[in-house]
């Protein structure tokens, strides 16, 4: 069987005496789309966080395409190819589409010692990323991120991804927020970052979303994977959902007519 | 989006406001008393302009960083104390001692950016502190006196740095081919260079900065090392025009500086900033101050124009900001 795309094996986190992850084993292979799914404080968000750099591993180790990797910093993810999107953090809202695309890799015209940035060209692949992503409304790239929508910064940091071939994705709630027609923008630039070879993990608390997406979902539960071969297409949203938390049918049933009187 | 006119685009421009603002200013004070534009009027106004002025514009790239920096009205005062003491003392040239003010202003910038950046302190305490440890030291060197300065007629520095001449009835110093440059320079910097564009990342967005790769503390502590080095010039300069180093000289500076900027339309919280808007804030206060007392309105009136004008921008800049967010 071939290598995946990105290994993670027995992966633990601790802070202080608490366990967020206990020996989480994860994998996506290339290009696929996968749905990382479970309830609040399950471990997803620390999976990805070791993934993409921000917080170091306390054991385990991360293989990318069968070679083991040391992910200290986020720089160093993408570096590996790893980019982490957020709903908001990854953009700077006061530049333009196209410098926000180049940022930290502006292309520079000649002469080179006088450091000026190749506007035009930016400009010209900003343009042409826009509509790969999906994007078929004329908004020109000289536009501040801050005059956009939510689903649209969200296509901006795909299109970014996607031009500096990141291998995997990481989506982080895209569609928190969002209305029905942004949401049904974002899952088609999840689909074509995949047609075009990248990989991406979809985190989102909507499982509708999820299903509509993703080829394979992976549950978590209590900082561990506790399933990683569930297809979408063979499966219904209640099944995942007791995956998810855990109980049957009934306890679901249960809990839910239980809630308001907990909360009131 | 595109199809705005170009009415529409540059009212939409931070420099829009300040633009107006001095237009009006001009016409007022021209109106009431037509020696404002008087060629010896405007020789006066931009002899004094530009000095402030060079604070001004390396502060514009720090704010936009999202920083800025309290020493400088200090600094304006010690750099002039520092050279003239050594030059007087006889252990350095007039110009050896520049250049060892010049350094000592750089070092004072690395250490204002080192404590912000690594020790992870607001610059506002930072420079606060830098502020009264230069100011101090100016005092303590000189015993708050002014240092004895001969004229520097004749000097070639003199001459490079504040030499003057006459174009027609104008007088002027070549400080402001100086201020014309670094505006021009910066400018580049800012708004085409790749410098600039960390520069507004790092400001708008540092998390998002560092995640892509962009050195966000070194880009602070070079600015920081700038508006030193440019105080320092400042201070020299108007020194050397006006033979005179006293080490009580700029104080108070920092805030006309900052004044000057936010006016221009510099965000104060940083990720935006506009060198020409910069420019413009910077006539804005010193058309002000030269045109009241012009006018006949007593000069210690200054301050409450100066914050009815700040708090009148600071309204205009928030509500244009508040029309974009909106996408209109």
């Amino acid at each position: 069987m071939a290598e995946p795309l990105i290994r993670m094996e027995n992966i633990r986190k601790s802070y202080g005496r608490v366990q967020a992850l206990v020996d989480a084993n994860f994998h996506v292979n290339e290009k696929e789309i996968v749905g990382l799914l479970g309830d609040n404080g399950a471990g997803k968000s620390t999976l990805m966080k070791v993934l993409s750099g921000v917080v170091p591993l306390t054991s385990g180790d991360i293989f990318i395409r069968g070679k083991k990797v040391t992910l200290r910093s986020t720089s160093d993810a993408i570096a590996h190819g790893i980019e982490t999107i957020y709903q908001d953090s990854a953009l700077v809202t006061q530049l333009s589409i196209a410098r926000n695309l180049f940022l930290g890799r502006e292309p520079i015209k000649a002469p080179r010692f006088l450091n000026r940035m190749d506007q035009e060209a930016m400009n010209a692949v900003a343009r042409d990323l826009l509509r790969q992503v999906g994007i078929t409304k004329n908004i020109p790239p000289t536009t501040p991120i801050g005059s956009l929508s939510g689903g649209e910064r969200q296509a901006v940091a795909i299109a970014r991804a996607m031009h500096f071939d990141s291998d995997l994705i990481i989506l982080d709630e895209p569609t928190n927020n969002l209305g029905v027609a942004e949401t049904q923008g974002v899952l088609s630039f999840v689909r074509s970052a995949r047609d075009s070879g990248h990989s991406c993990i979809f985190i989102a608390h909507n499982i509708h979303h999820v299903f509509q997406v993703v080829d394979r979902i992976v549950v978590m539960r209590r900082g561990k994977v506790v399933a990683d071969d569930i297809d979408p297409k063979k499966t219904t949203v209640a099944e995942v959902e007791r995956v998810i938390t855990g109980m049957s049918d009934k306890e679901i049933k249960d809990a839910i007519s239980d809630g308001p009187q907990q909360h009131g | 989006m595109e199809n705005r006119s170009f009415i529409q685009r540059l009212i939409a421009r931070a420099e829009f406001g300040p633009l107006v603002l001095l237009i009006v200013e001009l016409v007022v004070f021209w109106g009431i008393n037509p020696d404002f534009l008087s060629p010896q009027n405007i020789s006066n106004i931009l002899a004094f302009t530009v000095e402030l002025g060079l604070i001004a514009l390396a502060m514009t790239l720090l704010m936009t960083s999202g920083e800025f920096d309290l020493s400088v009205g200090s600094l304006f005062g010690f750099s002039p104390v520092l050279m003239w003491t050594l030059y007087n003392s006889g252990v350095t040239s007039l110009e050896v001692g520049l250049l060892i003010a010049l350094l000592v202003a750089a070092v004072i910038g690395l250490v204002n950016g080192w404590f912000v950046t690594q020790l992870k302190i607001p610059s506002f305490l930072v420079t606060l502190g830098m502020l009264l440890v230069v100011r101090g030291t100016a005092l303590f060197i000189t015993d708050g006196f002014p240092q004895r300065t001969w004229s520097a007629e004749g000097s070639w520095l003199a001459n490079i740095l504040v030499g003057d001449f006459y174009v027609g009835p104008f007088r002027v110093y070549a400080s402001l081919f100086w201020f014309i440059g670094a505006a021009i320079v910066l400018g580049y910097v800012l708004t085409q260079s790749r410098t600039g564009n960390w520069i507004q990342a790092a400001g708008g967005n540092p998390n998002a900065a560092r995640a892509r790769g962009v050195n966000v503390n070194r880009v602070k502590v070079g600015l920081f090392i700038l508006s030193a080095v440019m105080a320092s010039l400042a201070g020299v300069i108007s020194s050397l025009r006006t033979s005179a180093a006293n080490p009580n000289s700029g104080t108070g500076y920092e805030l006309e500086v900052i004044a000057m900027v936010v006016i221009g339309g510099t965000a104060l919280t940083g990720g935006r900033g506009t060198i020409i808007g910069t420019v413009l804030g910077i006539l804005i206060l010193r058309v002000m101050r030269n045109g009241i007392v012009l006018i006949g309105v007593p000069g210690l009136a200054y301050n409450i124009f100066i914050g009815a004008i700040i708090l009148g921008m600071m309204a205009l800049h928030s509500w244009l900001e508040r029309r974009h967010q909106a996408g209109t």
